[in-house]
Formats: C-alpha cells, sequence, structure tokens
C-alpha cells in the first residue's frame, strides 16, 4: 500500500465535514459514531434532569398554592371570629338589659339614659339606644338624635327582630344621614306585649375592625351585605354603601378562600366568611400573581438552573464526544499506516524477488548470446575483407550492445532486491550532499539551475553507508534536475528530526507528480519517462533507504513542485542477516 | 590474432573429458552446464590464447583436478547435482593451490561473499565481458605460478 506514503500529500479530512472514503475507511462510520454517542449521553443526562425539574415545578407550585390560601384563610376565619364575637357580645348586654328591666322601666327616660350611660362605659361604640313597641314605634330614645316617636315597623331589622328575637341590620344612612347600623333584640313581658331594644352603632366600627396590620397595602379587607352592598369602605371595590363589583361567592357556614377572576383578567383570591345571623360577608382579596412573587422567582431559578445545566451538559458531551472520535480516529489512523507499511514491505519484498528471479534466468541467455556475437567479431576480425564483412560487422555490434543495456537492466534489477551488509562509517549529511551535488556540478551549470543547500543548526553526523547514500540522493537529485526547467530551482534542506534521525528535503519547482503516479512511484518497472528509463531508479533508491533504516515520502503539486524526503536514523538499527540469506 | 593459432580452434560437440587425455592438459578448465555458452566462451579464449577444457557439471570438474590440475578453474555456480559453492569448496579443499574464478548469471551478494571466503580468486555476473575474464584468468594463472614456485 502506498497510502502511507501518501500520507503528507492528502490533506487530512475532517470527519464531521465530509462523506468520502480514505483508505478504504468511510468517515461517515466516525459520524455515526459521534451522533450515537452525542445522542445517548445527551439522552441520559438531559432526560433525568428535565423530569426532576418538572417534577420538582409542579410539587412546588402546588405547595405555592396551598401556602398562599393558608393567610388568607386565618385572615378570613379570624375576622368570622371576631365579629361573631363583637355582636354577640353586644347583642347579649342588650338581651340582658330587655330581660332584666321591665318595658314601664325601659319606657322611663331617666332609667333608660341610665343605663345607656352605663353601655356606653363599656362600648365606646354605641350611638344611641331606644325602646320600640310592637307597633314599631320608638317609646324611649337616648341618644344624640331627637329620634322618639319613629316608626320602624317597616325596617328589615325590626321585621326580623320580632320574628327571630334578635337582628343586626346592614349599614344604612336613615334618619341620621350617616353611616350606622342597629342591633335589636326582642322580648315580651307577662302580658303579651312584645317590644325590642335596639341599639345603633357607627359603621365606622366596622372599618376598625378589619384593620389590617401585616400587610394593609396589599391586601384589601371589607364587609359586604348580602346584596353586595359595601358596608364598609374598600381600597378595590369602592366607597361605602355602594355596590362592590366582586360577585357573591357561594354560602358557606365556615370561612373559605377561592379564586376568581378580577379586574384585567387578573385571578385574585378571595377570602371569605359569612357572618352568622348577620347580613354580613367579610371578605379579603389579594392579587394572585402578587401571593405568587415568590413562587416566580423561584420558578426563574429553577428554570435558569435547568437552562445552564442543559447547555453545559451539551457543551462538555459535545467537546467530549468529538474529543473521544478523534482519539479513536488517530489510533485507527496509526493502525492502519502501520498495516500500510507492513503491506507495502511485503510487497517490495515480494516484487524484489520477482526481480531478482527474473534478472537471473535472463542472464544464461544473455551471456550466450554474448559469447556467440562475440565469437562472430572474433571471427570476422580474424578473417580477409570480403564484400559484406562491414555490414555483418555493423550487425553483430548491436547485438552486443543490446546485450550490454539487458545486462545492466538485470544488474539494476538484481540491485533492487540486493542484501548486503551495509558499511558504517560517521556521515556528515551536509557533506555528503555537497558531494553528490559535484557529481551533478556541470548539469546544473549548464542549464543554470539555481541549486542550494541550506542546513539547520546542530544537525547530527549519522552513521550509515556513504556509498548507498550516495546512490541514494544521486537519483533524487538528479530526478529533481530532470524534472525542472532550465534555469529551475532545486532546494536541499537538511535537518534533525528529534533526536535520533535526521531528515534531507529535495525539493524542485519542476513539473510535479500527479496524485495518480504518487501511488506507484516507488514500484519496480514503475515509469513516466517512456523512451529512457526502465523505472527501477526509485525503487532502488526506496530499497536503500529502507535498507538503511530510513524512511522515504514524497509530496507534489502538479506544475508547481516536488518534494522528496528521506529520513535516516543517526544509528541504523541491526537488520537480521538470516532473513536476506533467506532471500538471496 | 596471431595468439590464436596457438592452439586449435574446438568445433562441434562438447568436449568430453575423456578426450582430453590424450592431449596436453589445459591451463585453464571452464565448468558450466549451458554448453553452448561454455563452448563459445572456450573457443574465443582460445583465440585469445588461453586454451581451456570444458566440462558440464560439478562431478565431472571434480574427476577432471583428480586427474589433472590446471592453474585456474572457472565455475558456474547454478548447476545440476552440485551446485559451484560446494565445487568451490572441494577444490579448495583438495587443491588449495588452484585459482577459482566464478562466473554466474544467479549471483547474489550472499553467494559471491561466501565463495570469496571460500577462497575465489574473482567474482563474474554473466554476461561476462571476454576482455575482463581473459585478464583475470591470466592474473590468476600467473599468481598461482608465482605461488608454485615460492
Amino acid at each position: 500500500m502506498t497510502e502511507s506514503k501518501r500520507a503528507a500529500k492528502v490533506k487530512k479530512k475532517e470527519w464531521w465535514t465530509v462523506d468520502e472514503e480514505i483508505g478504504g475507511r468511510p468517515l461517515f462510520r466516525y459520524r455515526r459514531l459521534w451522533g450515537a454517542i452525542v445522542t445517548s449521553t445527551l439522552l441520559i443526562a438531559i432526560l433525568p434532569l428535565l423530569v426532576m425539574v418538572v417534577a420538582n415545578y409542579y410539587q412546588y407550585h402546588k405547595a405555592f398554592e396551598e401556602e398562599i390560601k393558608q393567610p388568607i384563610h386565618l385572615l378570613a376565619s379570624n375576622a368570622r371570629r371576631s365579629l361573631h364575637f363583637f355582636f354577640d357580645e353586644r347583642l347579649a348586654a342588650l338581651n340582658f338589659i330587655i330581660h332584666e328591666k321591665s318595658y314601664d322601666e325601659l319606657c322611663d327616660q331617666r332609667e333608660l339614659t341610665r343605663i345607656f350611660k352605663i353601655l356606653k362605659e363599656n362600648y365606646a361604640d354605641l350611638v344611641d339606644v331606644g325602646l320600640i313597641d310592637a307597633d314599631g314605634m320608638q317609646r324611649t330614645y337616648v341618644g344624640p338624635f331627637g329620634l322618639r316617636d319613629k316608626d320602624y315597623s317597616k325596617q328589615e331589622w325590626f321585621k326580623n327582630a320580632m320574628l327571630r328575637g334578635r337582628a343586626v341590620s346592614d349599614v344604612f344612612l336613615g334618619y341620621r344621614q350617616f353611616p350606622h347600623f342597629a342591633l335589636a333584640v326582642r322580648t315580651e313581658n307577662e302580658e303579651g306585649q312584645a317590644y325590642v331594644l335596639r341599639a345603633t352603632l357607627d359603621a365606622d366600627i366596622l372599618t376598625t375592625l378589619l384593620e389590617d396590620k401585616e400587610r394593609p397595602d396589599l391586601r384589601d379587607a371589607f364587609i359586604l351585605s348580602r346584596q353586595g352592598v359595601l358596608q364598609t369602605p374598600s381600597k378595590t371595590q369602592g366607597e361605602i354603601l355602594t355596590s362592590a363589583a366582586v360577585t357573591l361567592p357561594p354560602l358557606a357556614a365556615e370561612s373559605r378562600v377561592i379564586e376568581q377572576p378580577g379586574a384585567g383578567g387578573r385571578i385574585q383570591v378571595l377570602g371569605y366568611a359569612y357572618i352568622t345571623n348577620t347580613p354580613f360577608i367579610y371578605m379579603v382579596l389579594e392579587q394572585r400573581d402578587t401571593l405568587l412573587k415568590g413562587w416566580f422567582a423561584l420558578r426563574n431559578q429553577l428554570l435558569l438552573f435547568l437552562g445552564l445545566s442543559i447547555i453545559l451538559i451539551v457543551i462538555v458531551v459535545l467537546v467530549g464526544s468529538t474529543y473521544t472520535i478523534n482519539k479513536i480516529r488517530e489510533a485507527d489512523d496509526k493502525r492502519l499506516a502501520l498495516l500500510h507499511k507492513v503491506e507495502y514491505t511485503a510487497k517490495m519484498a515480494s516484487i524484489g524477488r520477482l526481480a531478482a528471479g527474473v534478472a537471473h534466468e535472463i542472464n544464461n541467455p544473455l551471456a550466450i548470446i554474448n559469447e556467440k556475437a562475440g565469437l562472430m567479431t572474433d571471427i570476422l576480425d580474424a578473417t580477409e575483407d570480403f564484400p559484406t564483412k562491414e555490414k555483418i560487422k555493423s550487425s553483430v555490434q548491436p547485438i552486443i550492445d543490446s546485450v550490454d543495456r539487458c545486462a545492466k537492466i538485470t544488474r539494476r534489477l538484481l540491485r533492487f532486491a540486493k542484501h548486503i551488509d551495509l558499511r558504517r562509517e560517521i556521515i556528515q549529511m551536509e557533506f555528503l550532499i555537497k558531494e553528490v551535488l559535484s557529481f551533478l556540478d556541470k548539469e546544473a551549470t549548464y542549464r543554470a539551475l539555481d541549486v542550494s543547500v541550506d542546513v539547520q543548526e546542530r544537525v547530527p553526523s549519522i552513521e550509515s553507508d556513504r556509498g548507498r547514500l550516495q546512490q541514494v540522493f544521486l537519483n533524487i537529485i538528479n530526478n529533481a534536475f530532470g524534472a525542472v526547467e532550465d534555469g529551475g530551482r532545486v532546494n536541499i534542506f537538511i535537518a534533525r528530526e528529534g533526536d535520533n534521525h535526521v531528515s534531507v528535503t529535495v525539493r524542485d519547482n519542476g513539473v510535479g507528480i500527479p496524485p495518480e503516479n504518487l501511488h506507484n512511484i516507488f514500484e519496480p518497472f514503475f515509469t513516466t519517462k517512456e523512451k529512457h528509463g526502465t523505472g527501477l531508479g526509485l525503487s532502488i533508491t526506496y530499497g536503500l533507504v529502507e535498507k538503511l533504516g530510513g524512511k522515504i515520502t514524497v509530496d507534489s503539486q502538479v506544475g508547481e513542485w516536488t518534494k522528496f524526503t528521506v529520513i535516516l536514523p543517526t544509528k541504523p538499527e541491526v537488520k537480521d542477516e538470516s532473513s536476506e540469506a533467506a532471500a538471496g | 590474432m596471431s595468439r590464436a593459432t596457438g592452439r586449435a580452434v574446438r568445433q562441434g560437440a562438447p568436449l568430453k573429458t575423456g578426450d582430453s587425455e590424450n592431449k596436453m592438459p589445459a591451463k585453464f578448465l571452464l565448468v558450466d552446464d549451458e554448453e553452448d555458452y561454455i563452448n563459445t566462451l572456450s573457443e574465443r579464449l582460445e583465440l585469445r590464447g588461453l586454451g581451456a577444457d570444458v566440462v558440464h557439471d560439478g562431478a565431472g570438474a571434480l574427476s577432471y583436478l583428480a586427474r589433472h590440475e590446471p592453474d585456474v578453474v572457472v565455475l558456474d555456480i547454478r548447476m545440476p547435482g552440485m551446485d559451484g559453492i560446494e565445487v568451490l569448496r572441494q577444490i579448495k579443499r583438495d587443491h588449495p593451490t588452484v585459482e577459482v574464478v566464478m562466473a554466474t548469471g544467479h549471483g547474489s551478494a550472499v553467494e559471491e561473499k561466501l565463495a570469496r571466503q571460500l577462497g575465489a580468486f574473482a567474482y563474474f555476473g554473466k554476461p561476462v565481458d571476454i576482455a575482463e575474464l581473459s585478464a583475470t584468468m591470466k592474473e590468476a594463472s600467473a599468481a598461482r605460478r608465482r605461488q608454485g614456485q615460492g
């Protein structure tokens, strides 16, 4: 295989961009492998992460929903309890008075004034008190307004009180033109006469009761009548005694929290409690998204975490996979190169054996032709002139010349296959090259070639076979001279390669070698000089360099340049003698 | 050309070793199985004053030497039966003063080395240049004479 020789020439194709074959290996195999590794690794890494994040998302979300309702619920139930207590306490006081005092006593203006005074000491929020008979007429009145003999028979709270024994009224303006509400209790005396004790409270007391000390700016707590009329001012629903925008929630005995769409499509959380035995509904409203602020922050963190994790995973997986596949490919390439080298060596060896065999077999008949033709010349020389003598002589001579040519070919074939012990001596590469160039001096001068020798600093001397090295470089430089036009350029560069090798590069700016010929340039009988060459030159060169433990590579750009590089060890390896004997 | 008159040109069929018994033994012996080649070579050498006897195998060469020692033996390597290297070895063992010139079409470096180690005077690859060969044969002969005198 000559791929290894071409390695320098063929630009390394990248497996992620190219879909063609190199050295018989399809590159898409690496792409597929890469794809498989990337896909599986990403799946394994990202899938559990996604599952975890999604699960967490819903769990956190649920927990948050519960959590935001909790304080609202607490607020509603507390408010419900304190409002109950508030009304019960006052109704109980009125109830005690109506039972403790007789109708006549309560009709007594002075007595009621005394009672009101005592009540007012305990309940400062009390505005006035009055006794109303079964017909709804106010018999006695203590308070800032002159409301004696007012008729309350049409009032809802009066009817309720007459019917159920106690009643709490809506907030209303009434005769007094300020928001207030009434508490009323009813009883009958022994004569079956029913009467109602009524007390009025300023509606402001409700507002005071609802006062939110925790988050007054975020929440809106207010009281609604069962008709949907505001009993206290509301931040979102409007002024007192106007209709509220909020829809009435379903009736419930306990406090509840529900969600419902509010103004501007925003969901609002509504906590409410129906206050039993009163027309009041306690309500507390808060915007859901305000409550969920914490949740949104958490959610954003979660998504950020997810996003960063995925980006990181993708980067690591891509970089890691690419690195791994590159390593695999490098290993493959190395193995393949080694394989090619072994194959190539074996091929060269068998070609060598074949060449030697052919040369040997041809030598014997050549020897006969040589002797016969030689004898003819001898005889002709010994014979007196006769008419056709010169003609015969001139026919015999080309036979001998042809035998010479053939003999040269067989000798070169043999040299190609030859295995002789190397002579070793210490050689300065620069001197050797200059020596070789001196053989070609005349040609260079005649053709005005620009020949240069550049030597890197501190190139070590090598131990090798001088004669063979001369042969190698004579051949290579001669080829270079053959490739360039008159006035062309041949540069020779000598450099050290690591600690144990020296490289000699011969570069010409000649015709170049087409890629298809680079394959077999080192094979015997390969020639492009149809008329002149035997094609053994480079194969012999190759054999010699191998023999010396070195390597020869060629690289070329058609029409521009050709570069032969010979890398030689500073000390030759010891080759196995027995295998050579077998080959001979 | 005047030298060529020294000895009659052998013609026709190859010379059998027995034939040479009656004649004056030659100073040279040529050993090669390629008859066309060796007979022609013998003729040409004779033209140059180097009269030689010819045998066609290793065994023939050894039996020739048993009867008569030439100055120089020109020996092929690749032959049927005993090969040239073996013949060389026996000649050098039994007739150490006889000089041997190897001439072969199958020469390899290993064989050349071996031949020289065994005491071959010279080593030629076929086809051989007649002038070179005859000069070497004369040299070898002279060398043996010197040794013989010494």
